[in-house]
């Protein structure tokens, strides 16, 4: 993008490590990538929003801000959206899924978290990323014990608020999220000097749900056999929806399903239908996190769904409910809706569960692949139950825990090459 | 005749099979060029088998260098290869455990033979044959004796680290206050048996049991185990080093 540099330059950013880090993106980018065998053409769009990664979406940004919206960053799929666009915002989910940016949080944080977070502090502090300098303040969660103490750490730097997000979802810890997210909505009226009224919170919450269906459209196409799209690049479709402009966004992703609709009905697929099919169930995959989904799919199997953050927990659960035409009912649609999301920082968590056991079987899947980041406490303890169900049901499964760096790329592949061997 | 090459992380195995049975086979560092470190472990055992490289019908190459072999006709993961081994040398094998220089592997098998299910150590040394040589250095200890060493002792010092680095630090302050080496190395050796046969378990131990792998020459670590697991591991007649690359060959033979 023209002039590039001068906007990063003027936000502040880090140009030296930006164009290494640019370079480095750019080259695993171009190995993961660009060298799959038939990618549907609607990929083109994706791949030109990531060539342009740094330049073109932060600009928009910066450009609503001096028009005198809101640019909110937010980490988790629990912050609700719709209040952030309904109050002339933006929201968008930051930059969070690379080791490059470790060595500038590791003075300030334990090495033993998960890498996630350190991936997200490191961006911030040392000026590498363009989305956090273009947010006016990010939205934390009390989710799980390192992101809710992190957050304190975070507001040394940027403006940071919290949402309570309960750990059960019994009618108390309902009513106490209900009201987070009316605070939630004071708080961006507030900071936007809008009156969120029911017309236009109407209109947002149709905008995110239809993200939400476009989203659902692409992973049931990939029901079908052979499958229409490799898991990496319906990961990186995933991965796009949380900081591309939601309009843009549901169409292409909208014609992307077109061609693989066409796909579907020719019986065209990616690989051949007798490629083993995994589902991959776990912790979220932030860009440019594509390891896993890389050595299963150079190692002869594909990628059928991903149970995860960056995958069926950012759209599954049923849409916001569209009939409430007052403020309150429509708050009460989008609290009751965030908090069906099946997140391991919840006890119980059997939802959850079962609706592994329902993925594996929709998404006619082979095995099931539990991904964890290191250090990663609730999803490596949860794996537990998850493995007890799945034996009784008989299927298969591998456990990866892992972080953001290449040196187990060997040891995984072992792995992956070996339970493929067990399933064939 | 066929051909199995096992390139691990530390150490390249060849087998060759004649008539189904052991010809020759070789051991070799894989430390310099995992890629001629395969060459030469097959030029080796060739000779040792006494036939030429025309007589070898088909080449399986398995271990963490597998893709770098290229004369491979097929590469299979050791997971396959370690069981598919195990169970050629006795039929009642049930589980492997395979240690070698960066990996702890749980292998079970079902009757046929065929692995169905495994577990590994994430990406960490401990309890690998390479935590193994890390101590060695630091006690000035011979690899090849550590076991008969750590047999004669009575009281294993107790070692609550099980990460590589902090280990070390821990076996040094033991050295410093005096504790005996043989209890020292005893102590590593209950580590590794514990550490990898929680794993095991996890994994729902059935017998017979098998233990490949370098580190199974060791038998410290093997008695460690069989007190550990309360069982007797069940004797295998070829070396036990050799049973990746031996699997590696039978599976080029149905090939
Ligand atoms: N005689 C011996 N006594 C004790 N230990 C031994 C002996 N010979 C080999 N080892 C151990 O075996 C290890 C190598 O075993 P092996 O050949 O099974 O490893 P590898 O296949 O290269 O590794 P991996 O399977 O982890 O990739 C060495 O680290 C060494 O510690
Ligand atoms: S895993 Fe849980 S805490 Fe993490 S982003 Fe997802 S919903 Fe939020
Ligand atoms: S991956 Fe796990 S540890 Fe990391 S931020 Fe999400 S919930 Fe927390
Ligand atoms: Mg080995």
């Amino acid at each position: 993008m023209e002039g590039e540099r001068e906007m990063w330059k003027a936000q502040g950013i880090d140009l030296k490590r930006n164009d290494e880090f640019l370079e480095a993106a750019g080259k695993i980018y171009g190995d993961v990538y660009m060298k799959q065998p038939n990618r549907p053409k609607g990929m083109g769009f994706f791949d030109f929003v990531m060539s342009e990664v740094h330049s073109i979406r932060p600009k928009e940004m910066i450009d609503h801000r001096e028009k005198g919206g809101k640019v909110v960053g937010t980490f988790c799929v629990y912050v609700p959206d719709e209040i952030i666009f309904a109050a002339n915002g933006i929201g968008v989910g930051l930059c969070c899924g690379s080791d490059f940016s470790f060595i500038d949080a590791e003075d300030i944080l334990p090495t033993n978290l998960c890498p996630l977070i350190k991936s997200g502090m490191g961006f911030k502090k040392g000026m590498l990323s363009p989305y956090f300098e273009a947010c006016d303040f990010i939205v934390g969660e009390t989710t799980c014990d390192g992101k809710k103490k992190v957050w304190e750490i975070f507001d040394n730097y940027i403006p940071t608020y919290i949402m309570e997000v309960p750990q059960k979802k019994d009618p108390k810890q309902r009513e106490l999220w209900l009201k987070e997210v009316e605070l939630f909505k004071e708080k961006m009226e507030k900071e936007s000097g809008v009156t969120i009224t029911p017309e236009v919170l109407g209109e947002k919450i149709k905008l995110i749900n239809a993200r939400r269906k476009a989203l659902e459209r692409l992973y049931e196409l990939r029901k079908s056999s052979p499958l229409p799209i490799s898991g990496k690049d319906a990961l990186l479709v995933s991965q796009i929806a949380f900081y591309d402009d939601p309009v843009r966004f549901t169409s292409k992703t909208n014609e992307l399903c077109d061609e693989l609709e066409e796909r579907v009905k020719n019986g065209e697929g990616v690989v051949e239908p007798t490629a083993p099919r995994i589902l991959v169930s776990g912790c979220p995959m932030v860009i440019p996190n594509w390891k896993l989904h890389h050595i299963v799919e150079t190692s002869g199997a594909i990628v059928a769904c991903e149970e995860t953050c960056t995958g069926t927990r950012y759209f599954d659960t049923p849409i916001v409910d569209e009939t409430p035409t007052d403020i309150d009912g429509q708050l009460k649609a989008i609290a009751d809706r965030y908090l069906n999301i099946k997140c391991s920082c919840f006890t119980p968590n059997d939802d959850r569960i079962d609706q592994i056991i329902k993925f594996a079987r929709d998404y006619r899947a082979d095995g099931v692949i539990y991904y964890t980041l290191q250090f990663c406490l609730t999803y490596n303890v949860e794996y537990e139950k998850v493995k007890r169900a799945l034996n009784k049901e008989g299927i298969p499964l591998l456990r990866i825990e892992t972080d953001y760096s290449e040196e187990d790329t060997g040891q995984l592949k072992t792995r992956i090459e070996g339970f493929l061997e067990r399933i064939s | 005749m066929f051909a199995g090459i096992d390139v691990g992380s530390l150490v390249t195995k060849a087998v060759v099979l004649r008539d189904g049975k052991v010809a020759g086979y070789s051991i070799i560092s894989s430390r310099t060029n995992p890629r001629k470190a395969g060459e030469q472990a097959l030029e080796k055992a060739i000779t040792n088998a006494n036939c030429k490289r025309e007589d070898i019908k088909c080449i399986v190459a398995t271990g963490y260098g597998r893709s770098s072999f290229s004369f491979a006709d097929k590469t299979v993961t050791e997971l396959t290869c370690h069981a598919t081994g195990a169970h050629y040398l006795n039929t009642e094998i049930r589980t492997v455990i395979d240690i070698g220089g960066q990996d702890s592997k749980v292998i079970k098998l079902d009757e046929s033979g065929k692995m169905s299910d495994f577990a590994m150590n994430d990406k960490c040394a401990a309890g690998t044959g390479r935590f193994l040589e890390v101590m060695a250095q630091a006690l000035e200890v011979g690899l090849d004796s550590m076991g008969e060493f750590s047999l004669k002792s009575d009281k294993p010092c107790s070692l609550s680290s099980i990460c590589t680095v902090f280990a070390e630090t821990e076996v040094i302050s033991l050295i410093a206050s005096g504790a005996k080496k043989k209890d020292i190395v005893a102590g590593l050796h209950m580590s590794i048996a514990r550490r990898v046969g929680s794993m095991a378990k996890g994994l729902g131990l059935q017998k017979e049991i098998a233990f490949t792998g370098g580190v199974a020459k060791n038998s410290g670590v093997r008695s460690a185990f069989e007190e550990f697991l309360s069982v007797k591991f069940a004797p295998i007649s070829e070396d036990p080093q050799i049973i990746g690359a031996l699997g590696a060959a039978l599976v080029a033979s149905k090939f």
